[in-house]
């Protein structure tokens, strides 16, 4: 990428591709609402994250959301910046995270598997590298909170040569044509933001959430998943009425922060009550 | 995205809209106090025996800084949008004290994040901006300045972006702030490039600035960015030392990346973790730089140095007993740049120093620094 003197009609990364056949997705939710869970890796550090991963999955998570801790974590709010302080702390690095991951597939072989993490990290990697890295750790998919679809064409064709699934952030202030875009370019499933906002439990969902999740099947046949706020089993139940999975995160990050020492047991108990009241159907 | 996409087209038609020129260009005249002089520093002059130096006085504007030629323009987008809330992020206070003032002027309501570091080092802007109605609040993550303060306002802005207006302070951030902003000041090089025409009747060899994202800096260069003979000098922050941490000079130990949505340098460790800087001035505390400076200085076009906090604080004095203006300590980091140049300058040639703004809100800490009697 070359600096430039703008003009104002300067915008990058047109290079999204449209309109192509859904590939097989290595993504799935075997379970409906299918449920993906959000860990920040590296709190309290990286030998419990794993085991924090693995009781999620033995509780029911069908994916994993590896956070990458950042700096500067612009789109979270208080519960996971405070857990990323708290992996920096100890030097939790983007290499660590993809070690981690590949250890976590050994032992759980049909869970999907998502890097999350902004961009930076992944730049100071190399696009190219990290791409392969995470394919041979046995990731999944990506998703970069703060690359744009409309900034994304380089990512995206790292991403398609090294069959890894691009998961993108579609808001309730995006308008239909974006939400477009973003389901285009999405593959695996489209994650839908319940509400304008950064992460962070919430106890009234807004209404925000159903409507956006309508309007994306419109433009998209991908599963939904809905996230941002979620953090009971009654969120859970009503959110998993219209959505194809849930993404719980900060709830769970803030169930590893109070319950020291017994952080992976404590997580697998939320996970368990998260989902005992809903019946969860095979697809 | 669509708050940005929104801003650009509203922008783009405003830009367009001569009804709107002529609106920023009277309230710039008679409320700002555009346009401001440009000032032969004599006694400077003499002292270093070497180019003529010449002064923007962009301390004399209202608010006490350029910041309010930015903080008027996106005042008025902010009324053509009709949202009635605006939020901003400032880290020397004269930002966030300008954004505060418009407010006032425009009738919406404001708040301002900033960092706690900041707040302590620069009390009496805290102060100013509560007097005008804004409300200030203080931000306790990463290093507790600038940078910090713009993560708060992003995640503000995400959350109420349907009644509210980011006013960005600096030509950083997504798309369309960096052009936006470096519009609204251009206004301190055309200025400038007509007052030394008049004055000299040539153009200046240099132009110096500080920069800390870079709003004063590409203002008063982008004028001459045509005239090659010009240099284009942007001063940063050189710190207490080299080590990462120590300083916020960008060009000397940052490399590419992304931070709050700009690509440009950064100041990063191994991992592409995000730097802690130091300056005296807590305007140029930040670990990133606008993309349009990456861009002039990878083309050859801008040269940019570090100045050290001990080499601002004392080109403070020394413009203080020289000329009688007491600099900010932002704007102090140009003029301790002119004082290494100027002596090796030929006496024929001219350079502008932009005296972004006014030295008033650092009385505090110059004080704590240096010891007069």
């Amino acid at each position: 990428m070359k600096f430039k003197i703008f003009t104002t009609e300067d915008t990058e990364g047109h290079g999204v591709t449209r309109g192509e056949a859904i590939q097989d997705m290595p993504l799935s939710f075997y379970k409906r609402p299918g449920l993906v869970v959000y860990v920040t890796c590296g709190d309290p550090d990286l030998v419990t994250t794993r085991e924090i991963v693995l009781a999620a999955i033995d509780a029911g998570a069908d994916v994993i959301e590896l956070g990458v801790p950042f700096s500067d974590p612009v789109a979270d709010g208080p519960v996971i910046q405070r857990a990323s302080e708290r992996a920096l702390k100890h030097g939790t690095s983007l290499g660590q995270v993809l070690t981690l991951a590949a250890e976590i597939r050994q032992h759980a072989q049909s869970t999907g598997l998502i890097i999350f993490s902004y961009l930076n990290p992944i730049l100071r990697m190399g696009m190219e590298k990290f791409c392969m890295v995470a394919r041979h750790a046995g990731v999944d998919g990506v998703l970069v909170t703060d690359l744009p679809v409309e900034e994304a064409g380089a990512y995206l064709r790292s991403m398609k040569s090294n069959d890894l699934v691009p998961v993108f952030l579609a808001a309730p202030t995006s308008p239909d044509e974006r939400l477009k875009r973003i389901a285009e370019a999405s593959r695996g499933f489209v994650y839908a933001v319940s509400r304008t906002g950064v992460t962070g439990a919430r106890q009234q969902l807004a209404e925000d959430a159903q409507k956006l999740v309508r309007r994306l099947r419109r433009v998209t046949k991908l599963p939904v998943a809905v996230g941002f706020g979620i953090s009971n089993a009654e969120q859970f139940a009503e959110v998993g009425k219209f959505a194809d999975a849930v993404v719980v995160g900060s709830a769970i990050v803030e169930t590893v922060e109070r319950n020291r020492g017994r952080e992976a047991q404590a997580v697998g108990e939320f996970v368990g009550r998260l989902t005992a009241g809903v019946s969860r159907a095979a697809v | 995205m669509a708050a940005l996409e929104e801003l650009d087209r509203e922008y783009e038609r405003a830009k367009r809209d001569r009804e709107f020129q002529q609106r920023l260009e009277v309230l710039l005249r008679t409320y700002a106090g555009r346009p401001t002089p440009l000032f032969f520093a004599q006694r400077l002059t003499k002292k270093l025996g070497g180019a003529k130096i010449y002064l923007k006085r962009e301390d004399l504007l209202h608010t006490g800084a350029h910041k309010i030629n930015n903080c008027l323009g996106q005042g008025l987008l902010v009324e053509r949008m009709g949202k009635g809330r605006v939020i901003a992020e400032t880290g020397a206070g004269q930002h966030g004290v300008a954004t505060a003032t418009v407010c006032a002027l425009l009738g919406f309501e404001c708040v301002v994040y900033m960092g706690t570091e900041d707040m302590r080092r620069q009390e009496l802007n805290v102060f100013r901006m509560r007097l005008l109605g804004a409300e200030v609040r203080g931000v306790e993550s990463g290093s507790r300045t600038l940078k910090d303060a713009i993560n708060e306002a992003m995640r503000d802005w995400v959350t109420n972006v349907r009644t509210t207006h980011y006013l960005l302070g600096s030509v950083l951030g997504a798309h369309p702030y960096p052009t936006m902003v470096r519009d609204f000041h251009r206004v301190i090089g055309r200025e400038a490039r007509a007052q030394i025409l008049k004055a000299e009747g040539k153009l200046p060899a240099a132009i110096i600035a500080c920069v800390g994202g870079g709003s004063n800096a590409i203002g008063v260069f982008y004028e001459f960015i045509k005239d090659k003979k010009v240099r284009l000098i942007g001063v940063e922050a050189g710190g207490r030392g080299e080590a990462l941490g120590e300083h916020a000079a960008r060009f000397r130990g940052g490399s590419p990346g992304v931070l709050q949505g700009t690509y440009s340098y950064v100041l990063q460790d191994p991992g592409g973790q995000i730097a802690l800087t130091h300056s005296v001035s807590a305007g140029l505390d930040y670990p990133s730089i606008g993309p349009e400076h990456a861009a002039l200085r990878d083309a050859g076009r801008a040269e940019y140095v570090p100045a050290s906090d001990a080499e601002a604080l004392e080109a403070t004095t020394l413009l203080a007993r020289t000329e009688g203006i007491i600099p900010a300590l932002e704007s102090a980091h140009a003029v301790a740049e002119v004082l290494k140049r100027a002596p090796k300058m030929k006496k024929s040639e001219v350079v502008i120093v932009n005296v972004s703004g006014r030295g008033d809100k650092d009385i505090g800490i110059i004080r704590e620094s240096l010891s007069l009697e």
